[in-house]
C-alpha cells in the first residue's frame, strides 16, 4: 500500500470513530481507563527521564559557558527554555510514542487478530468509537498534563545539578529562571503536547486496527506505528515551531 | 429466515464467491460445510455484514441487509449471536464481565437484574462457578460456552457459529453440538454454522449447504446425506475409509438389509 492508501484510510478511520456512543457511561468507563493507563502508567518514566534531562543540561550549559562576561543567571535561562520549549514536550512525547504508542497498537492489533473487534462490530457496537476515540481523548488530556509536569520536574533538576555540581546557588538559579520569561512559550509548548498527544495515540490506533495476520504482524505494526510517530512528532515540531515562533 | 441470492465476492483477482443462494430456516441448525478454502467463512463474514458482498443481496426475515443504513444494521445487529472460532472473549474482563457486556452496552436495567440474567445464560450452557475467572483461566470447551452465552445473553433471533468445535475433543464437540441446537430449538432462532466436522454435520445437519471453490455444490439434510450421489460431497464428507464403511451400513440399514440391533448385539 501506498502512502496515500493509508493516509485516506487514517483520515476515514478519524472520521469513523465521530459518532454518537451507543452507551456514554460504558464510554466514560473507558476513556477513565484510558487516562489511568497513559497518565498514570506513564508517570513514572517521564519523571525519571525529565529530572535527568534538566540536569544535564545544565550541567552541559555550564560547560559551555566560560566567559566570565556572561552572568550564571543565563545558565538558568537556558536550561528554563530549552526544557520548556523543546525538552519537555518533543523529548518526553518521543519517549511517550515508544511507551503509549506501542501498547495502543499491540492491543488494539491483538484483539483484532483474535477476532474481539470483529465481536464488537457483531453486537452493533462502533469499534473505531468505542476503541479508538477514548484513546485519543485521554492521550490528549493526559499528555499535556505529563509535559507541564515534565517542565517543572526538568528545571528543577537542573536546579538541583546546578548546586550539587557548585555551578551555582540556587538564588542565582531562582533569579535567572524570572529572568525574561515569556508566558508565551509555555503556550507554544501546550499547543506541541496537543499535537503530538493526538499524533502519539492516532497514529498507532491506526496500526493496531488495522493489522492482519497474526504475533508477528502486530509486533511489525508496532514498531511501524513507533518509528512513523516519531518521525511525524519530529516533522510537526519543526512545522509548528515555523508557523508559531 | 435469512435469504440469499447471488452472493459473490472477489478479493484482487480470486474469486472467493460464486453467486451462491440458499435460504436458512429459523428453528433450525443451518449448515455450511466445504473444505478449507471454499468459501465458507467469507460467505459467512457476507452474511453478517463483516465483508461487502461485490453483488447478491440477503434478506433477514424480508428485510434487505445490503441497501439498510448503518444505523438500521446496528439495530439489526442487537437481533444478532455469534461464536468466534477462538471464542473471541474479552481478554481483560472476567467471564461474568464478558457474558454481561452486551447487557451493559444496550439495555438499561440495574446490575442485580443483569446478573441474573447472565447467571440464567451461564447456567443454560452449564457453566457455573467460572464468573469471576478471565479467558486464560479456562479450558478451550469453557471459552466457547461462555461465547455462546455472550452470543445468546440478549435472546437473538440469529445465531452465528464459525466452527465451534475446532479444537475440542470430540466429546466436548458434541456437547457444544447439543446446546447450540437446542439452544435453536427452545428460542426459535435461525442459526447458521460453520463447520467441517463430520459428527455436527450429520447429528445436527436440519439444512446444509456444501460449498466446493466458492460455489453452492449441494443442499440437503443429514439423512439425505446418505444417499446423495454428489461426487465432490461424497469425497468431502466420507474422506475415510472408516466413514465410508458407516455410510454403506447406514444406506444397508435404511434398505432393510440389515437389522440395527443385530450390529449393536455383535
Amino acid at each position: 500500500m501506498n502512502f496515500f492508501t493509508h493516509f485516506g484510510r487514517y483520515l476515514l478511520m478519524i472520521k469513523g470513530m465521530m459518532s454518537r456512543p451507543e452507551n456514554t457511561k460504558l464510554y466514560w468507563k473507558e476513556f477513565m481507563h484510558q487516562c489511568s493507563e497513559i497518565g498514570v502508567g506513564s508517570l513514572g518514566i517521564v519523571s525519571i527521564i525529565s529530572i535527568f534531562m534538566g540536569a544535564v543540561s545544565t550541567v552541559q550549559t555550564a560547560y559551555q559557558l566560560v566567559s566570565p562576561l556572561i552572568p550564571l543567571t543565563t545558565i538558568a535561562q537556558i536550561v528554563r527554555d530549552t526544557v520548556i520549549l523543546e525538552f519537555a514536550p518533543t523529548l518526553v512525547c518521543i519517549v511517550l510514542a515508544g511507551v503509549v504508542g506501542s501498547k495502543i497498537a499491540s492491543e488494539l492489533g491483538n484483539m483484532r487478530v483474535s477476532e474481539q473487534i470483529d465481536a464488537l462490530e457483531i453486537m452493533g457496537i462502533n469499534t473505531k468509537t468505542y476503541l479508538i476515540m477514548p484513546k485519543i481523548a485521554a492521550a490528549i488530556l493526559m499528555i499535556p498534563l505529563l509535559v507541564i509536569l515534565a517542565m517543572v520536574l526538568g528545571i528543577y533538576g537542573g536546579r538541583l545539578a546546578g548546586t550539587a555540581a557548585g555551578i551555582l546557588s540556587t538564588d542565582t538559579f531562582d533569579k535567572g529562571l524570572m529572568d525574561n520569561f515569556k508566558a508565551y512559550n509555555v503556550f507554544f509548548s501546550l499547543m506541541k503536547a496537543y499535537t503530538f498527544a493526538f499524533i502519539i495515540s492516532s497514529i498507532p490506533a491506526y496500526y493496531g486496527y488495522y493489522v492482519k495476520g497474526g504475533s508477528l504482524e502486530i509486533g511489525r505494526s508496532s514498531t511501524s506505528s513507533v518509528v512513523v510517530s516519531c518521525v511525524m512528532i519530529l516533522l510537526a515540531d519543526y512545522v509548528l515551531a515555523a508557523l508559531l515562533l | 429466515m435469512i435469504e440469499f441470492k447471488d452472493i459473490k465476492k472477489s478479493f484482487g483477482p480470486k474469486l472467493v464467491l460464486d453467486g451462491v443462494s440458499h435460504v436458512m430456516e429459523t428453528g433450525k441448525a443451518n449448515l455450511i460445510i466445504g473444505s478449507s478454502g471454499s468459501g465458507k467463512t467469507v460467505l459467512q463474514k457476507c452474511l453478517v455484514g463483516l465483508l461487502e458482498p461485490d453483488e447478491g443481496s440477503i434478506s433477514y426475515d424480508g428485510m434487505n441487509f445490503i441497501d439498510m443504513t448503518q444505523e438500521h444494521r446496528k439495530e439489526l445487529r442487537q437481533q444478532i449471536g455469534m461464536l468466534f472460532q477462538g471464542s473471541a472473549l474479552f481478554d481483560s474482563m472476567t467471564v461474568e464481565d464478558n457474558v454481561k457486556f452486551p447487557l451493559d452496552m444496550f439495555t438499561k436495567g440495574n446490575n442485580s437484574t443483569k446478573l441474573k440474567r447472565v447467571n440464567e445464560v451461564l447456567a443454560r450452557v452449564n457453566l457455573e462457578g467460572v464468573n469471576k475467572k478471565y479467558p486464560s483461566e479456562i479450558s478451550g470447551g469453557m471459552k466457547k460456552r461462555v461465547g455462546i452465552a455472550r452470543a445468546i445473553v440478549l435472546t437473538p433471533k440469529y445465531l452465528f457459529c464459525d466452527e465451534p468445535n475446532s479444537g475440542l475433543d470430540p466429546q466436548t464437540s458434541m456437547l457444544i453440538d447439543k446446546l447450540i441446537y437446542e439452544i435453536t430449538r427452545e428460542f426459535n432462532m435461525t442459526t447458521i454454522i460453520n463447520t467441517h466436522d463430520m459428527n455436527s454435520v450429520m447429528e445436527i445437519g436440519d439444512n446444509i449447504l456444501y460449498m466446493k471453490d466458492g460455489r453452492k455444490e449441494w443442499t440437503g439434510n443429514s439423512k439425505d446425506i446418505i444417499f446423495s450421489k454428489n461426487i465432490a460431497l461424497n469425497e468431502f464428507i466420507f474422506a475415510s475409509e472408516f466413514l465410508q464403511d458407516a455410510k454403506n451400513m447406514r444406506m444397508l440399514e435404511a434398505e432393510g438389509k440389515i437389522d440395527p440391533n443385530d450390529i449393536a448385539h455383535q
